[in-house]
């Protein structure tokens, strides 16, 4: 069973990288790419709302949203899909749990708080959050199956954001035609790291 | 037309353009670009959303408390994203199937949060709807070439009729693989943005320095 989680985890940090596999979180992973030291703050926040998001979220579909999930509060509520709902309850999950996270955090673990700072309250708006929880409902998985996709999402992004924003340090001594600064060298490096990190394609343990 | 309005309309063509200058919308025009046909289902989507979207928040927009104001957009968004969803499993459940998490993470895509709150909190109904035309035109043209390319040079194909006979099917060609993965989008998109900004050089950014 072990084996199983170990796999996935595997899986879902280099295999499926949200953001060079799936291209997920690509607002932030580009704007908020400049500086190792952000990068890192906005990753491990990327890792904690993801854990905990996509458990939560696994709650709320199995119980409430799936089809004939109501069945625990009435038998007559057997035919009941409220599956089309979906999108609006893990959106509003995502920003209820960023605001009760944020709030949590600052209470306390004010140092978390003010590492993570600003970068908390931009994830709520972060497609790998709900992409995470999208493809947990797609993929139904069972509930510590997705703490653990959660959290191989989260560390895989924050792998991929820490090596961009290194290389970008590394890029201001160097001599970019003027039309790709900035913006178009980015997309060109990422594109090169996706190709490094499908060296990681059928990886199976 | 007044010019006003024109330049509402035109500008995120090729001056202001949402992916290659606003950095905004880049998750779903990379995934969805592997073929035209999704890629223009997925344009029409987000059209519907962000003029549906544009105009319903600046007709609300003295009535949003400022304090709440994401989770109302995002409430109206996710509603809106919610009916595109819905009629694309009706109308076309294969691409819709094909497209996968992606018609629900139009809600996250940041062009339509971006022009929400940064031009319908503050301005009328009618150029609301203007600049989501414009932004949404200007999302799908990056969205269209992409998808050509990607299918023209990745499968031989353009919206599915052969151009290029690949070579797995008697033909000449040699697909591509680079073109179908995902690394190719970054560097269409890439040179994408090197061309725009050779056309406008004003777009080019500062150099970065330490």
């Amino acid at each position: 069973m072990t084996e199983h989680y170990l796999s996935l985890a595997v899986k879902a940090v280099f295999v499926e990288n949200m953001a060079l596999a799936f291209f997920l979180g690509m607002c932030s992973f580009l704007a908020v790419s400049k500086k190792v030291s952000t990068a890192i703050g906005l990753g491990y926040a990327v890792i904690f709302v993801l854990t905990v998001t996509i458990p939560f979220n696994n709650i709320i579909f199995n119980f409430f949203l799936r089809p004939g999930a109501l069945t625990w509060i009435d038998p007559s509520l057997a035919q009941e899909d409220l599956s089309f709902l979906g999108f609006l309850c893990y959106i509003g999950t995502i920003a209820a749990m960023v605001q009760i996270v944020e709030m949590t955090t600052d209470r306390f673990a004010p140092k978390l708080y003010a590492a993570l700072g600003v970068f908390l309250p931009l994830i709520a708006v972060n497609c790998a959050i709900l992409g995470g929880s999208l493809f947990m409902v797609e993929r139904d998985y069972t509930l510590i199956e997705s703490t653990v996709f959660g959290l191989g999402s989260g560390i895989g992004w924050f792998l991929a954001i820490t090596a961009l924003a290194a290389i970008r340090e590394r890029m201001r001594y160097s001599n970019v035609p003027s039309g790709l600064r900035g913006l178009g060298i980015t997309f060109i490096l990422t594109g090169l790291m996706a190709i490094g990190f499908m060296a990681f394609a059928g990886i199976q343990l | 037309m007044t010019t006003e309005a024109k330049k509402v309309l035109l500008d995120p063509l090729i001056e202001n353009n949402p992916i290659a200058l606003q950095v905004l919308g880049i998750c779903s025009a990379l995934a969805v670009t592997t073929k035209m046909d999704t890629a223009l289902v997925m344009c029409g989507a987000v059209i519907f959303v962000l003029m549906a979207s544009n105009v319903s928040i600046s007709f609300l927009r003295d009535y949003i408390p400022t304090n709440i104001r994401i989770i109302v957009q995002l409430t109206i968004i996710a509603s809106l994203v919610i009916v595109a969803d819905q009629f694309l499993k009706a109308y076309v459940y294969d691409i819709s199937k094909q497209l996968s998490v992606f018609v629900g993470l139009i809600i996250t895509n940041c062009i339509i949060m971006g022009r929400a709150e940064a031009y319908a909190m503050q301005n009328g109904v009618g150029s609301s709807l203007l600049d989501a035309v414009g932004n949404g035109f200007g999302y799908s043209l990056i969205l269209i070439a992409t998808a050509l390319l990607r299918e023209l040079f990745g499968a031989g194909k353009i919206y599915g009729q052969v151009i290029f006979p690949a070579v797995h099917e008697g033909g000449w060609y040699y697909p591509n693989g680079i073109m179908v993965s995902s690394a190719g989008a970054f560097f269409i998109i890439g040179l994408f943005i090197w061309l725009i900004r050779t056309i406008r050089p004003d777009q080019i950014e500062e150099q970065e320095l330490g």
